[in-house]
């Protein structure tokens, strides 16, 4: 776990975001140079290595949508994550991040794929589509077989340990 | 639902309305220019908007044009139904801007720069909204497709804005200059606005990380947020206000750190949180369940430790006569020579019998040391603490876990869905964590998937009813003849006893038929159980309670046989007592003869050769220490032979046997929960029991808790696989604490039973040479308390006081069960209603216009309905069979009767005309995000 606690600023995140590669990055960002770093860097970051969504987390925070991200985009995904950020905002980005086909909607093949990539394949497909079936059925509102980010937000609002967990600490 | 479109339905319905434009009219260009402006003015317009005065709703809409695909779109919606709302919003957003140019005109007189500045304003907001119109169209073409459009348009976007931000500073500049010139000649009204402006500056700067911006935006916004601040504040004379609020800010942070660090500090105080969720995240709750049960057993035998060995042993070893002082301290004669030998050491004879940990040892002075420390007051105390400590915390912890078992009503709702969006902790940041965490997940989906199939299971009544019982009345009758067998073999035990020609066998008959019984019965008992198909968890109470009256006939034998020690060591005590004191004044007698001196002075006899009682207490102290030791080594040989050899075996031999050993017969071993519970749970009895006789057992006892929490943790991991259902455990603990209340009280029994009627032997132990051993409390009274103390004390003993009293609990416990149940129907009563209020709002989803006769006829009525675009109703029916099997087969999926009304509902209403006011096209929502307000709105909206 990350157990240093420091809420980190912005100042240390460039840092952090230059140790990723320190060749591409220069030292002085006054004039904005337009500098991406590839997914394969961030993804490799230690507080992401681990994630099962981390590809997910990149193309969502990252311009492009491609997982390469600029400073700034890296600053957003930092902000968004961290303890201070309000519980709508992440509801909005952890909506994006499982909405893996981007159509702004949760649909089943989205839950098949968030569900396997956090039981690592190991249900079996009907327990998958069970699975899936029964979360559409507890959290879509308006009955239209995938969840809208309204259903989600209500669902995810009252969810315990959501906010607990969905957060990095560098 | 026509409401629910993908994308490409968006598309359409964007063109249609640019088409419809022209003859459209108002509504629709205010709306179209709405969006340009948004789009085009952003940077320009940023200002002034920003300073508008609902800069949150606005920044809302600007921010979702470049990111929501037709989230945008889906704003527009809503915004045109209400159509006269939309006018004020204009203007609201328009109003500050011009009163702002305004302002500063009136301020700066015929400034020519300034004019010029506000031309440029103007101009570039018209030029915005002029291009604004065509460009917007093109974004969101390009946005309904997906992919590459959207890049391109992000980076016009981007363009646009540095550009407008680079405009936008000059003009900034330029603003400060004038405005300082002339601040003097504010009026109050104007300072007043400033002030509002400031303020709502000030909550942007505060909330600005709650946008869901493109930090780039956040912080030009941030940036122009802070100038203004900074410049205005010091012209209203409250430039302070910056550092106290920053001030405030930074404690804030700090507090916060703090508390989490705190947080973070007492779970690292939780000790072996850790090995629980690896053993947790393999083996799911249940199994864990049983390690929480014992570091909370842990906890609370530390607590029984730190009040014996603090309050009783070590004072006696500080204070007490040393050892060898006296005939109690030192080992008899006749036992010396073998005293020290492993095997008697090993049976608690020799100097264990006489040292420290039993209860012979202590001496029965009243005070010892130079504290005048009251030994025997304090040995009674703490063994009536220990029973009193143990009853309140086993109490409290049960209410506790009953609240929480109610407290989390709204559990149910959504299982699954937060299961799957909340489990995974993003704080992971280490493989070997993420792989247990990978575990973890999967086995709690698994264990709700168990739940639900339970749930979901039809079955046949009538049938799984006969089973139940059927099982029910076997496992009665197997109960009630291994009863029959414990007492048919004690009776003969007890004939036995009187004889001397036995064999091995029948001297040894009771223990051998307790450990047959305790060997067959419980696999018995789950053979049996699979007849009765609960659901695991049940199962597991049903077999804890089965093998739980089992095992209490275990006890019964055994406290049988112990009482009936007792009684022949307080039989052959009386006559040694008798003889010793013969003895001792045969010595006086003739002591008094030889020497004519009447001095009692004590025979000068070795203390190891003095004639001694068999000290019952020290005895029963043995017997339990013997037996709890006895426990754990059967305890521990069983997780070493049961499981571990038999993993190695299957692990290893598998490469060379005939069939696959792992998953064939001997396969690997399960945790057995119920057995490993139980066994805990009949320790602690014995612990309790014994820890009055045996003050060293509660230290014996809390090393081997300690110890077998690392050994079982290993094991479980090492040797065992988890269980075939994996199922989840109960929340609350109760039903292992309800046999562990069960054990206490069966405990407690015994020991309170021989404190207050048996005469404790008379020539060792605290209590030696009392009638009773409560007479120390006695004596206390008398001696060391005010009289007064003592008179209140026997008022309080009186019957009078004590009966009336025990009626007031009595009807204290029946109100409050009364209340109890009260509220408990008042919460069930409220949960009803909200289930109830769940599924309307559900309801009221799914049919919105369709169901709503009222307001259908309502609008009906409305006068100028004519005059609403006329769109044809038919390209609205498509939608509708398209959206019902989704809804039907989402409704069959789980709580199927009550949607399933619903569609009998929405279909039974053939004159489904609400989506007649307007086209089709804008009722889908956008793909984006479907606001709520929004919907709700456009729901019950009479058509323009």
């Amino acid at each position: 776990m990350g157990n240093k606690q420091t809420i980190f600023t912005a100042q240390q995140l460039f840092y952090r975001y230059r140790d990723l590669a320190p060749q591409l990055v220069p030292l002085d960002y006054t004039n904005h140079p337009d500098v991406k770093l590839p997914y394969e860097l961030i993804g490799s970051m230690p507080e992401l290595k681990d994630n099962p969504f981390r590809q997910r987390i990149a193309e969502v925070f990252s311009e492009d949508g491609q997982g390469n991200m600029t400073l700034d985009d890296f600053l957003d995904m930092f902000s968004v994550l961290s303890e201070m950020a309000p519980r709508d905002l992440k509801a909005y980005y952890a909506f994006k991040i499982y909405d893996f086909n981007n159509d702004d909607f949760l649909c089943k093949s989205d839950l098949e794929k968030t569900l396997n990539k956090l039981t690592r394949n190991e249900l079996t497909e009907e327990e998958v589509r069970m699975v899936c079936e029964k979360v559409i059925d507890e959290a879509d509102l308006d009955n239209d077989g995938r969840l809208s980010l309204e259903d989600f937000q209500h669902m995810i609002v009252r969810a315990p340990d959501f906010l607990s967990t969905f957060h990095i600490r560098i | 639902m026509p409401r629910k479109r993908d994308a490409d339905a968006e598309e359409v319905e964007i063109d249609v309305e640019d088409d419809s434009d022209s003859d459209d009219g108002g509504t629709k260009r205010r709306t179209n220019r709405r969006q340009a402006a948004g789009r085009g003015g952003r940077g320009g317009g940023a200002k002034g908007r920003g300073r508008g005065k609902k800069p949150d709703s606005d920044d809302d809409d600007e921010d979702e044009a470049p990111r929501g695909r037709g989230r945008g779109a889906n704003k527009k919606r809503p915004a045109k139904k209400r159509g006269g709302d939309d006018d004020e919003d204009d203007s609201e957003d328009e109003a500050p801007k011009k009163k702002r140019g305004g302002a500063a005109n009136r301020k700066k007189g015929g400034k020519a720069q300034d004019s010029d500045e506000d031309d440029s304003d103007d101009g570039k907001g018209k030029k915005g909204r002029k291009g604004g119109k065509k460009g917007g169209k093109e974004d969101e073409d390009g946005k309904g497709k997906k992919g590459g459009a959207k890049g391109k348009d992000k980076d016009d976007d981007k363009d646009k804005k540095k550009k407008k931000k680079k405009k936008d500073d000059s003009s900034t500049d330029s603003n400060r200059d004038s405005d300082e010139e002339e601040e003097e000649s504010m009026s109050e009204g104007e300072m007043a606005r400033l002030m509002e402006e400031v303020e709502e500056k000030k909550k942007l700067i505060a909330n600005i990380r709650n946008k869901p911006w493109r930090m780039k935006r956040r912080l030009t916004v941030l940036k122009e947020a802070q100038e203004f601040v900074d410049k205005f504040e010091g012209a209203l004379g409250k430039g302070k206000g910056r550092k106290w609020y920053a001030y405030k800010v930074m404690m804030t942070k700090k507090w916060i750190k703090f508390q989490r660090d705190f947080e973070n500090f007492r779970t690292a105080c939780i000790p072996w949180e850790r090995k629980i969720k690896e053993v947790e995240s393999h083996f799911g709750s249940s199994v864990a369940s049983y390690f929480i049960f014992l570091r909370w057993m842990y906890g609370m035998n530390l607590v029984l430790f730190g009040l014996t060995f603090g309050l009783v042993v070590i004072p006696e070893v500080l204070m007490g006569l040393p050892y060898g002082s006296i005939p109690r301290k030192t080992v008899p004669r006749a036992e010396q020579d073998t005293a020290m030998d492993y095997s008697v050491l090993m049976d608690f004879n020799g100097y264990c019998k006489y040292s420290v940990l039993f209860y012979g040892y202590y001496n029965d002075q009243r005070t010892i040391g130079l504290l005048k420390f009251r030994l025997p007051l304090s040995y009674l105390m703490v063994g009536i603490g220990s029973f009193g400590y143990s009853l309140m915390l086993v109490i409290r912890t049960m209410a506790k876990n009953a609240d929480v078992g109610g407290g989390d009503g709204e559990e149910g709702e959504f299982t699954f869905a937060w299961k799957m969006f909340t489990s995974w902790d993003y704080l992971i940041g280490n493989a070997e964590t993420a792989d247990n965490k990978y575990a973890s997940i999967t086995t709690s989906f698994k264990e709700s998937i168990v739940d639900e199939q339970e749930n979901q299971k039809d079955e046949n009544i009538h049938l799984r009813r006969f089973l139940r019982v059927l099982a029910n009345f076997l496992i009665t009758c197997s109960l009630g003849g291994s009863g029959y067998l414990i007492y048919f073999v004690v009776k003969r035990s007890q004939e036995f006893a009187t004889r001397d020609d036995l064999s091995w066998y029948e001297k040894n008959e009771l223990e051998i038929i307790m450990s047959l019984l305790g060997l067959v019965c419980p696999p018995l008992f789950e053979t049996i159980a699979e007849l009765e198909d609960y659901h695991p968890r049940i199962a597991l109470k049903w077999q804890l309670g089965r093998i739980f009256a089992l095992f209490l006939g275990n006890l019964y034998t055994f406290l049988f046989a112990l009482f009936d020690e007792v009684n022949t060591k307080l039989e052959e005590e009386q006559s040694i007592k008798n003889a010793s004191i013969w003895a001792l004044k045969e010595y006086y007698a003739n002591y008094t003869r030889l020497l004519n001196d009447t001095d009692s002075t004590p025979p000068p006899m070795n203390p190891a050769d003095v004639i001694r009682g068999p000290c019952w207490e020290t005895a029963v102290g043995i017997e339990f220490v013997k037996l709890t030791v006895s426990d754990i080594q059967v305890t521990y040989l069983t997780i070493l032979i049961g499981d571990f050899a038999r993993a190695v075996i299957v692990r290893f031999l598998n490469y060379c046997w005939c069939w696959d050993l792992e998953a064939g017969f001997p396969s690997y071993g399960e945790f057995d929960i119920s057995g490993n519970v139980l066994g805990l749970v009949f320790n602690q009895g014995m612990i309790w029991m014994g820890a009055f006789y045996a003050p060293g057992l509660v230290g014996i006892n809390v090393l081997r808790l300690l110890s077998s929490m690392y050994y079982q943790c290993w094991a479980v991991m090492a040797t065992n696989v988890p269980h075939e259902r994996v199922f989840k455990a109960s929340k609350s603990n109760n039903f292992y604490m309800g046999l562990l209340l069960l054990i206490l009280f069966l405990s407690l029994l015994p020991v309170v039973y021989t404190i207050m009627t048996l005469p404790p032997s008379f020539d060792c132990g605290p209590f030696s040479g009392r009638q009773k051993m409560f007479d120390v409390i006695m004596e206390t009274i008398d001696l060391d308390l005010p009289a007064f103390m003592g008179t209140l004390f026997s008022y309080a003993a009186n019957p009078g006081l004590i009966i009336p009293a025990v009626l007031l609990m009595v009807l204290a416990i029946y109100y409050l069960n009364s209340t109890s149940k009260a509220y408990q129907n008042a919460n069930m009563e409220l949960k009803k209603k909200m289930q109830m209020a769940r599924d309307e709002e559900k309801n009221r989803r799914n049919n919105k216009d369709s169901t709503n006769q009222v307001l259908k006829d309502l609008e009906d009525l409305m006068p100028n309905r004519s005059l609403a675009p006329p769109a044809p109703p038919e390209p609205e029916k498509p939608p509708e069979p398209e959206a019902r099997p989704t809804k039907t087969k989402a409704g069959s999926a789980g709580k199927g009767v009550n949607l399933q009304k619903d569609v009998a509902l929405a279909s039974s209403n053939p004159s489904a005309r609400g989506p007649v006011n307007r086209p089709p096209g804008p009722r889908g929502p956008g793909p984006g995000v479907g606001l709520g307000p929004g919907r709700g709105r456009g729901r019950g909206a009479p058509p323009r």
